[in-house]
């Protein structure tokens, strides 16, 4: 178990930036999950981890020791693939020795650490079949086992649940977290499901593009989003935005006015233009009653669509031009062009500047 | 065997082209294996069409007496020495076509495939001439050589058509737990395309041990078993050519035979 420590990596293929001077260090024991939209290099970055891939640019470290250019034998890493990569060859006993039996590990040993993992991962009776008789969920323990029982420095996790359906998937999650915390393994874990990353990671690095937009608990990222990108990709539904022009305290969108109280002014101060952003729970509609000790501020607006999920209730309300998701419980019924009282937690209210977007408050 | 309802027609239909086909394949095989066996005064014998005595001799005189035994030897030799030679090259250009992207792939891949446009009749006349300056005239190796030319495009694309057709993950994981490039290729890589390969490998068998011109050209007295049957059955009695045929049939069909699991593998079905 080591700290892993990325110092300015950058990867290129051709004429595409995968990883674009990432900066990242996880602790030791740490559950770290990279997480961003396909494509945004956070598989790639796993690869330069791995050694699978080298870097143009920086370096990585395993506690003190450079790895950068160390093939992936020599790094004492285990990973599971998305497509788990069981070999199909072997039976499920010889995948999980295998990595053992290359290390040279002695037989005995071997067996007792082939059925120590087959017990944790609940897999031991199906020691003996092969890859081809295995659901998508066997296979995707048998890879877990694998990687764990040769006692890595570093476990690697590339989207390993991504091929499951959404009941085991919610299942594997907390036994994939509270088996990397009983193993106290520095973990890396990659997906693009952000609730996946929420739940399972000690932090969320969120990724965009090849960059790092921030690195935080999920409580930080998720309520104190660092940049636009962060704000818009983490939540669902999506946060709402609307672009508001900047005097005194007040701001002005193409629709409305919000004059806010004399504490933002610092934070408003040479803005001209700033996009502001609330998240479809911190709003209230009036009739429902407010929180009690929450400061808000009022708007009126129309009805436009309703989605009803059960347990909660999604209200598109139309201000102008401007639309707002509102998320109610289920039990507040309304009707499609009805006009609507809201009122907007302004503990909650985030700004962002528009030029850099990264955010004010 | 049960069928849909309406389907029957359509059943029997498929059965009656299947049958057509194999009949097709077999007849020629089942005539050649009759004849080849015959008694001489029976198979002259006009009133019977399928004869009932069948006699060694033609195989014995075909193999001892004219000497065949030993061009089904050289036969073998070459076609074993064409498969080594050509996998020992092809393999690795076969696995860095389906691994690796690099400049001018395609074009790599177009020229493997023009190499088979010219003419083995172009090619036999400046080949012996080079053979004649090297010394590998009239020896199995040369022949062995000019096979491997004939058959190592299609080893490269085939070989390279399987190593694609194994996911690289395989590979990579064997690279994270421990192995080397090298050993995660003989290790795991190696072991997932042997059914592929074994079918590539009739192939060239049987290319090698089918092809007649260039060995009739190449060798004058090392001869293959084609090149030998060619001048000297071709003068004998009709039993001795159809022995020769069963002679150049058999050793084919063992190795398909023994092959043919791999075979079937290739293409996707699976025998139980």
């Amino acid at each position: 178990m080591v700290e892993v420590r990325m110092e300015n990596l950058v990867k290129r293929f051709g004429k595409v930036v995968a990883v674009d001077h990432v900066n990242l260090t996880i602790k030791n024991g740490e559950f770290v999950v990279l997480l961003g939209p396909s494509g945004c290099g956070k598989t790639t970055t796993l690869r330069l981890i791995s050694g699978l891939e080298l870097p143009d640019e920086g370096k990585i470290y395993f506690d003190n020791r450079d790895v950068t250019y160390l093939p992936p034998k020599e790094r004492n890493i285990s990973m599971v693939f998305q497509s788990y990569a069981v070999w199909p060859h072997m039976t499920v006993y010889d995948n999980i020795a295998f990595p053992m039996k290359i290390k040279k590990i002695d037989e005995k040993e071997i067996d007792r650490r082939v059925k120590w993992a087959a017990e944790l991962l609940q897999i031991k009776e199906l020691l003996n079949r092969y890859p081809h008789q295995l659901s998508g969920g066997q296979k995707q323990r048998v890879a877990v086992a694998r990687a764990i029982v040769i006692e890595p420095s570093v476990l690697l996790m590339d989207e390993p649940l991504s091929n499951l359906d959404a009941l085991l998937r919610m299942l594997m999650r907390s036994e994939l977290k509270k088996l990397q915390k009983q193993l106290k393994v520095t973990t890396i874990y990659v997906t693009h499901d952000q609730v996946e990353a929420m739940v399972m990671a000690d932090r969320v690095a969120v990724m965009n593009r090849g960059r790092i937009m921030q690195v935080g608990t999920t409580d930080e990222i998720y309520n104190k989003p660092a940049n636009l990108f962060v704000a818009g990709f983490i939540g669902s539904p999506r946060m709402n935005f609307f672009e508001a022009s900047v005097s005194d305290s007040t701001l002005e969108t193409s629709s409305f006015k919000l004059t806010l109280p004399e504490e933002f002014k610092r934070v408003l101060e040479k803005q001209e233009t700033v996009i502001v952003g609330i998240r479809p729970e911190d709003i209230y509609p009036v009739e429902r009653g407010i929180p009690p000790g929450v400061k808000t501020i009022e708007l009126e607006g129309k009805v436009d669509f309703i989605e009803p999920l059960g347990s909660d209730t999604i209200i598109h309300l139309k201000i102008g031009e401007i639309l707002l998701l509102i998320k109610v419980p289920g039990s507040f019924l309304v009707e499609y062009g009805r006009k609507l009282k809201i009122a907007l937690d302004l503990n909650k209210l985030h700004i962002f500047d528009k030029k850099t977007e990264k955010a004010l408050i | 065997m049960p069928v849909y309802k309406g389907e029957t027609l359509k059943m029997i239909l498929i059965y009656a082209a299947a049958i057509l086909i194999v009949t097709w394949i077999l007849a020629p095989l089942g005539l050649i294996f009759l004849s080849a066996f015959a008694v001489p005064s029976e198979y002259y014998d006009i009133r019977k069409p399928i004869p009932t005595k069948f006699t060694l001799e033609n195989v014995n005189t075909l193999l001892f007496i004219l000497g065949a035994w030993r061009s089904t030897l050289n036969s073998l030799f070459v076609a074993i020495l064409t498969i080594l030679i050509s996998f020992a090259l092809g393999l690795p250009a076969g696995y860095s076509l389906a691994r690796f992207m690099f400049k001018g792939r395609d074009t790599f891949k177009l020229l493997i495939i023009g190499l088979r446009m010219f003419p083995i009749i172009v090619l036999a006349v400046p080949l012996i001439t080079i053979y004649l300056q090297i010394g590998l005239a009239d020896t199995l190796i040369g022949v062995a050589l000019a096979h491997t030319a004939m058959s190592l495009p299609f080893v490269v694309l085939i070989t390279s058509s399987i190593f694609a057709g194994i996911p690289v993950d395989y590979e990579e994981a064997g690279m994270v737990f421990g192995l080397s490039r090298m050993e995660a290729f003989l290790r795991v890589t190696l072991p997932l395309a042997l059914p592929g390969l074994a079918a590539a490998s009739i192939f060239v068998f049987i290319m090698s041990w089918n092809e007649v011109f260039i060995a009739s050209v190449l060798v004058l007295i090392n001869r293959t078993l084609p090149a030998d049957i060619l001048i000297s059955a071709l003068n004998a009695p009709d039993p001795l050519k159809f022995a020769a045929g069963f002679v150049m049939v058999l050793p084919a069909m063992i190795f398909v035979f023994i092959a043919r699991k791999y075979l079937i593998q290739v293409w996707g079905i699976t025998i139980r």
